[in-house]
Order: C-alpha cells, then structure tokens, then sequence
C-alpha cells in the first residue's frame, strides 16, 4: 500500500510536471513560460541604466565603443570595417533577435516548422514563388563583391556572437510563447530580407484580374477604363523635363498581343490604397538656412517590434547616422556629414505570369520558342511542427517558377496567382542591393550618390537626395525590364519568345533629374515621369494626390525650415476632396434628405478638407466616396467566379466629372437607367445610414479618429503586445496616410549645411523587448507628429548630456 | 523545518538551474525533513510559491510591471497580479506534490 501511495504520487507529480512542460495549441508550456527563473518574468528589463560596461567578444579585430542615447540608439565607434558590421550585427541581435528570426523564417517558408501546419499554404508560397531560389542568386552576387561579402560575413559572425552565448532565460519572450530555441544565423537570411522587401513592395500583381477583365469586356473597355497614364498626374521627374540619352529600342511586342489590343470592336476588387511613402528634398533657394533639407517617411505595415532599428554607424571613412533594417548591414535611409538620401517605392513592373502550355501530364517539357524544352525542377521539403515534412516538386522554366500547379492550390492560397503560369520576378535574380547602402553611406557628393545607385536591384525606389554642396536630385532607381508597352499589364503567352524580358534599361538611362528649376525634388509612389520617357515601366502607380499636394505645398514655399517639412510630413489635407467633392455635392438633391442627413450634408458643406483625427466632415466624405465608387463598379466588376481589377479612383473621378450620363453608372440590377446623379444619391445617404448605425447620432463619435481603426499591432499579432487602438488623422490619399495599419515607419528630416542636422522619430522603439522600456517609448511623439534632434556624434568621447550608456567591447 | 528548508532551496535554485530542479529538491528535503502529508504539501506549496513570487517581483519591480503587465493582456487577465497568482499556484502545486512525493517515498522506507 505504501509503495503503491508512494508510486501513485510520483506519477502524478511527474505527469504535472510533464504536463507544464508540454505545449498545448497555441498555449506555451506553463510552468516553462510562467516560472521567473527562465520564463518570461526574465524579459523583465530594470528600468536602471549601467552608465559603463565592458565586454569580451572574441571575433573583434580591435576596440569598439558604443554609446547608448535617451532612446537607445547605439552609436558606434569601431577601428575598422570588420568591427563595424559584427558589432552591428551583434547589437541588433540583441534588441531584435525574434524579428529577425521570424522574418528570415517567414521569407524563407520555414513558419510551419515552428508554428506547424497552420503556416503550412504562407511557406508553400513563399518557396513556389521562389523567394529561396532567389535569395540564393542574391546571395552569390553578394559573395562576388569582396568588400560586400566580408561585409555581410562580419555581420553575420557579429550575429552568431550574440546567440551563442545566450541561455534559455535570455531568449526574446517571442520563443517563449512559441516554445523555439533561437538557430544560427545565416550569411543568405540577409538576402532573404531584401526578397521581403521585394515582396511586401513588388510582389503583388494584378495580371490575372487584369486578363479576366480583357476576357469578360474585351479590348476597348478595358482600354477605355484602365488608361496607360491617369488623368491627373505630377510625375516624380517634373513633366517636361529633357531625356539627355540616347534610348534604346524598344522591343516590338508580338503580332498576338497587337491583334488582342486593336480588337476593340468586339462589343467587360475593390483596391486597397494608401500605403503610401513620401520624401521630397528643398533647394537652398528655398530654405531659411540657404542649404538644402531632405524629408522622408517610408510607410509600411506597422509592426512593434518596430520595422526600423535606428544607429550611427562610425569607423574609417564613414560616420553616418539613420534606419538599419534588423538583419541586413549598412543603414538604409539616413545621412551622414555632406549628403542625405532617402527612398520611397516605384511601383514600376518587374513581375509578369507567363502561360505554360506543358507536352503532358507529367510536365517535363514545355513548349517554348517553336519546340519542346526542358524544364528544371527544385525539390522544398518543408518541415512541420508535429507532422511530416511535405515534399514539393516545383517546376521551372526559363522564366521561372509554376507557382500553382492547380487550381486547389490557388483556392487554398493566393487568389491573384494564375494557376499553371510561370513568374518571372525581378527578386529571382541575382544581385548586390547592399553595396547601394554601403556607397550612400559613405557618399560625399552628388557623383558619390550616382556610383551607389548603379548596383541596386529591386524592389526599385524613387532614391533621394541632398547635399551640403546645394545639390538635390531623385533617381527612380532599380534594374528595369526593357519592356513593349504593356508587356505584362495581362498575362503573357510564355511560348512566344517576344514576351520575354529583352535586357534592361541602362542605369544611367533611369529617370533622374538634378536641380530641377522648381528648386525641389520629390516623389509619392506615383508615376515616374510624363508620357515622353522613352521606356515602358508600368501602366498604373499610386495615385498623383499626395504627389500633389507635396509639390503644391513645396512650391508655395519660401524659407522653408525643418519644421515647414514636419508639418507637411503630417499633413491631412485630401486632394481627392479638393478634387471631386464639389462635383459631388452638385448632384445630391436635399429635398429627398431626412434630419440625419441634412445634417451631414452641412457638415460636409463646411468641411474644410483636411481628414484630421477630430474631423467629422472626413468620416462622412471618405464613407461616402468609397460606397460610390463600389455602388459605381461592383454590378460589373465584383464577381464571385473571376477575379477582376476595379477600375482606378483616378478614372472614376474622371468618369463622374466629364460622363456623369455613362453606361457605367447604371445599375445592372434595376429595371430604370440610372446615372451618376442616382448613385451619389444613393451611396450618400448608405454611408450617412452606416455611420448612423456603428457609431449613433451625428456629433462627435463621428470624428474621424474614432470611425478609423489604427493600431501598431505586434509583429507576430500577439494580443497585448501591441500599441492598442488610438485614434490617428489621415487616409490613403493623404500626404499622411495613416491607414489599415500602414503609416509612416520612420519620419526624417535632414538639415544640410556645413553642421548637419538630423530629425526623426520612429512608431515605437529602439529594443524588440515587450518587457523594455525602450519597446515603445517613441511612440507617443509619433503619434503627436513631432519629431526628435537625432544625436549626431563627432567622435567617441564627444559629451553630450543625452548619452545614457557607454559600452565598451574588445577582443 | 520543511517549509523553510524549500523555501530557501527554491530560492537560490532558482538563480541556478532550470524551475522543476525546484521540484527535486522540495522531494528531497521531504524525504528528510516530512512529517504530516498535508503539512508536506502546503511546505511544497508555499515554499515554491513564495520563492517564486519571491523571484518574479525581485524582475518585475524594477520593470514597474510593464512586461507583467503586458504578458496579463496576452493571457486576457487584467492585470498582473492574477498572472503573478496563477504563477504561484502552478509551482505550489507542483512544489506541494513534489514534497508529498518525498514524504510518500520516505514512509515506504520506514520502520
């Protein structure tokens, strides 16, 4: 009896035990995660500050110091070029380790190995749509360049450093939750942070829904509703600007493609806008100081842990300060002592689907080029937490890969990839996008600035810039497809050696302008120039309203300080309203209106235009042009069969204005004809009605800010880890796009002159650590528009009063 | 004598080893020191307990309770003094049944 007590006790503690050490769906281990000798309670950082500290890391050739500011940026003073990359890497590692993981992983295709099978279609994608094989080219270009390669190699090592002599405990609280240790880190995870970028920036396509409107209107309905060049437009490079190069020709599309475009006689989603950068660079000619400023906010889906980790970097030949991407060496968007650069995307196409027409089942070989060829073929085992590893055989042809084999793949997956295609994407090839960085870094002038954007690839940028010499200028930049116009607006037959990319525009031939006569250069992700470039880079951008509204704003600007740039950074005034509200207005009739709507009607009378967080005239007028310009299209366009692409807002505004009587306005559904007059009428009272309904009687529940959802929601969408929601300004067409979670990742404003001076201010904070005072504590400046003196030291034992920490490494 | 003997063993083990060597030693010191099973569990209870809440506030005070805080959120408590309770009753419970175990152990041995 005794022994058996005695066994049955030890059993029981024992499963206990066994039970809090085991994972249980998406619950970590308890007793792992709960208890405060290596759970999370670990994570937990003293608010108490080490003023001096001092640590041995054996890969250092030399000594590096690094001084800590108010808000942890590091600013680093290393002897040498190997010692600035390791201590970079090893200090981003530190504040970032789970960001990097997780992002590397995601781009990679290995989530379901940690969080199992519900990542299981992400990581197929990711390996279909070749993120490895192209990781892989880019990393040999990498290792071809031999400053890059001991670059990305020391960065690498400085990395491995830090996770090498981390213990359980020390884990980023992120493993913790998802019960994974920290591995290696790999030269080639790098490489997979620019496919990520090219992803986030460049890989979405609408192709297949572009065909199916082909398909389903033919030729000159398709023409007619989705020009080649909107109707309004400020292109980056101002329009009239003189192309001084001789082009190449450009290559004839095939007879097919003609025959399809010229068929006009034959007798026809909503789009997500807004996630939208800006940056833009003033004359001395323009500013109070007589030397230029350069302004930048890349928007981007906002994470905590913040997307940006901020640092100077300084060692011979280089001092400069600005954003580092956690993972990848150089800084990014930044400045140093003579320039200033900056980037925003172009939305330039460097992604086409090619039809594959295979000889059989087994789609060994396909037809191509008047004969049968080979296709090669990669095998991805991707492992997955809890189950067996999945094999999967992906064919490529000389394009690329099959992304979806079938149509069950694309059901369970990415709707807008056409299944059986093969894609060509400029991420597969291989390249040296660093060495772009590492040049800027080390720019001193105008020429410097020119050199570094030669050997950038993808995703393409509109790269800005500024000197201390009085120099501005802005290159949409990137390895550009030599391209037939349109080549790629629909899918391509890939048999016909014609649709294929022939070469590239030469870099030197990219749109540039320098000094332009206006005095500022900028760009909004919207069209890179006016219709006279000689070369095809797509036929749709971003809309031309934040564009619009920089370069009015710049243009009526004189004497323009830092502050003129931070205001206009954070500007709310919608150019679409300037645009099209009044037209809008003409047509509704108020006899046919009820109080509630009246009332609106009034508001929005008197609404000044600008979308501020307190703005009630903002919800009516944004709810109500996105009802009317749904109520517009979706008899046509929405289809629950096909994929279609929604006509631009630019070509609706242009429709309401000049064809308010069109074809288009009328309603399928409905035995009378109606015009546009009928649809405002309709869509206005709609979005009074749903405002009405979510958010109760006209007042001040129904101020933008609080109609608008926003938060910085955690990287990994863990409750509570996140910012929460708060209400914010701003809308897609807005110079300040707040939206869907998109915004402004990093704001600078950069002060050229003999003694530069730099500002800016991240949505979050400088440590990747929940449990850090340093996770969020920028925030809240953010959210108030204001931005931060950057401290830009001289030299390592410069005092300043804001340096908190000195921490010193040697071998 | 068992309540303060784990009390004290939890503690500095928990500066050393991994949370459940916690466990062990609580059995060990049962073994010893038990007397009474229920006075053995509530000495592995609270022993463990105390030590850890002993351990979490000596991290989280210094914190002001931010991540405490924040981790509460991701578990829908509201707010960290629950999650510092369930804590406590995850390790005294396994700190409880660890010291039974002992005790149980001890008395297939005696006399």
């Amino acid at each position: 009896m005794k022994v058996f007590k005695a066994i049955f006790s030890i059993a029981t503690t024992l499963l206990l035990i066994w039970a809090l050490q085991t994972k249980f769906g998406d619950v970590p281990p308890l007793g792992e995660f709960l208890n405060p000798s290596t759970g999370f309670w670990q994570n937990a950082e003293s608010k108490n500050v080490i003023p001096a500290e001092k640590l041995k890391l054996k890969g250092l050739q030399g000594e590096v110091t690094i001084r800590y500011d108010e808000n942890m940026v590091p600013h680093i003073f290393a002897e040498n070029d190997h010692d600035l990359y390791y201590v970079q890497g090893y200090l981003t590692a530190k504040e970032r380790l789970w960001q990097m993981d997780i992002q590397t992983r995601s781009a990679a295709g290995r989530l379901a190995e940690v969080v199992g099978p519900k990542a299981l279609e992400l990581d197929r994608y990711h390996r279909r749509m070749g993120m490895t094989y192209g990781a892989e080219h880019t990393l040999q270009g990498i290792l071809k360049d031999p400053v890059m390669s001991k670059v990305i190699n020391a960065y690498s090592d400085g990395v491995n450093a830090y996770i090498k002599q981390l213990k359980p405990g020390g884990y980023p609280i992120e493993f913790k939750l998802l019960n994974y240790a920290p591995e290696e880190w790999k030269p080639i995870n790098s490489a997979y942070l620019l496919k990520l970028m090219s992803e986030t920036l460049a890989g979405g396509s609408n192709e297949l829904a572009m065909t199916n409107v082909l398909d389903k209107f033919g030729a000159q309905v398709t023409n007619d509703l989705f020009p080649d060049y909107p109707t309004r437009e400020t292109p980056v490079i101002p329009a009239g600007t003189k192309w001084d190069f001789k082009p190449l020709p450009v290559p004839a599309p095939p007879a097919a493609f003609k025959a399809q475009m010229l068929a006009g006689m034959k007798e026809g989603k909503e789009k997500v806008e807004g996630i939208g950068s800006n940056n833009w660079a003033v004359s001395g000619s323009k500013t109070a100081s007589g030397y230029p400023i350069l302004a930048n906010d890349p928007h981007l889906n906002l994470t905590l842990p913040s997307i940006w980790y901020q640092m100077q970097m300084t060692g011979p030949g280089v001092n400069v300060y600005g954003v580092t991407l956690p993972g990848a060496p150089c800084i990014v968007i930044g400045y140093n002592q003579k320039v200033s650069w900056g980037v925003t995307n172009v939305d330039a196409d460097i992604l086409d689907w090619y039809q594959v027409k295979f000889k059989d089942a087994n789609r060994n070989e396909y037809w191509y080029n008047n004969k049968w060829n080979k296709v090669t073929k990669k095998i991805e085992v991707i492992k997955i937490l809890g189950q067996k590893p999945l094999t999967d055989t992906i064919v490529y042809t000389h394009h690329g890969p099959v992304v979806y084999d079938n149509a069950d793949m694309a059901k369970k997956g990415h709707v807008n990839v056409p299944v059986g295609n093969a894609l060509r994407w400029i991420a597969h090839d291989e390249s040296d996008e660093f060495k772009t960085f590492y040049l800027l870094n080390r720019a001193k002038n105008y020429a410097d600035y020119r050199e570094a954007l030669k050997y950038y690839t993808a995703p393409a940028q509109n790269f800005i810039f500024a000197s201390a010499d009085n120099d501005i200028a802005i290159t949409p930049n990137g390895k550009l497809p030599l391209k037939y116009k349109d080549q790629g607006k629909f899918i391509m037959d890939g048999s016909d050696p014609a649709n294929d990319w022939h070469g590239w525009i030469p870099y030197e031939q990219n749109p540039t302008v320098k000094n332009p006569p206006r005095g500022f250069v900028s760009s909004a992700n919207q069209s890179s120039t006016d219709q006279t470039y000689p070369y095809y880079i797509n036929w749709q951008f971003a809309p031309y309203e934040r564009g619009k509204r920089i370069n009015d704003r710049l243009g009526a600007m004189s004497k323009a300080t830092v502050d003129s740039m931070r205001i206009l950074q954070t500007d709310d005034y919608s150019i679409r309203a300037q645009d099209i509200l009044p037209t809008m207005l003409k047509y509704i009739d108020a006899s046919k209106l009820d109080e509630t709507q009246l009332a609106a009607l009034d508001t929005l009378k008197k609404w000044d235009k600008y979308c501020n967080a307190t703005s009630v005239g903002a919800s009516i007028y944004g709810n109500w042009w996105v009802k009317f310009y749904i109520f517009t299209w979706r008899d046509n366009f929405e289809d629950k069969k096909t994929l279609l692409s929604y006509p631009s807002m630019d070509r609706t505004e242009t429709l309401l204005i000049n064809d308010p009587n069109s074809k288009w306005f009328d309603s399928k559904t409905t035995p009378v004809v109606e015009t546009a007059s009928d649809i405002l009428m309709a869509s206005f009272i709609a979005a009074v009605n749903d405002l009405v309904k979510d958010h109760g009687k006209i007042g001040k529940d129904w101020q933008w800010g609080k109609v608008k959802p926003f938060e910085v929601a955690h990287l990994g969408n863990v409750p509570g880890l996140g910012s929460g929601n708060f209400e914010s300004g701003g809308t897609g067409s807005t110079v300040n796009a707040l939206t869907g979670g998109h915004g402004p990742s990093w704001r600078m404003v950069v002060q050229l002159g003999p003694q530069v001076k730099g500002y800016g201010i991240i949505p979050g904070g400088q440590s990747g650590n929940p449990g850090s005072f340093y996770y969020d504590d920028m925030l809240k400046t953010w959210q108030d528009g204001k931005l931060k003196e950057l401290l830009f030291l001289q030299s390592a034992t410069e005092k300043s009063t804001r340096i908190k920490r000195t921490l010193t490494l040697s071998k | 004598m068992l309540f303060p003997v784990i009390l004290l063993l939890a503690f500095i083990s928990g500066y050393l080893f991994p949370w459940w060597v916690g466990c062990i030693l609580a059995f060990g010191a049962a073994i010893i020191f038990g007397k009474r099973s229920s006075w053995a569990f509530w000495s592995g209870f609270a022993g463990i307990s105390l030590a850890w809440i002993a351990l979490a506030l000596l991290k989280s005070i210094p914190n002001e309770h931010i991540l405490a805080t924040r981790v509460a959120h991701v578990f829908h408590l509201p707010n960290w003094g629950l999650l510092l309770a369930v804590m406590a009753i995850i390790g005294g419970l396994a700190g409880g049944l660890s010291a039974v175990s002992g005790l149980m152990v001890k008395r297939v041995f005696e006399k």
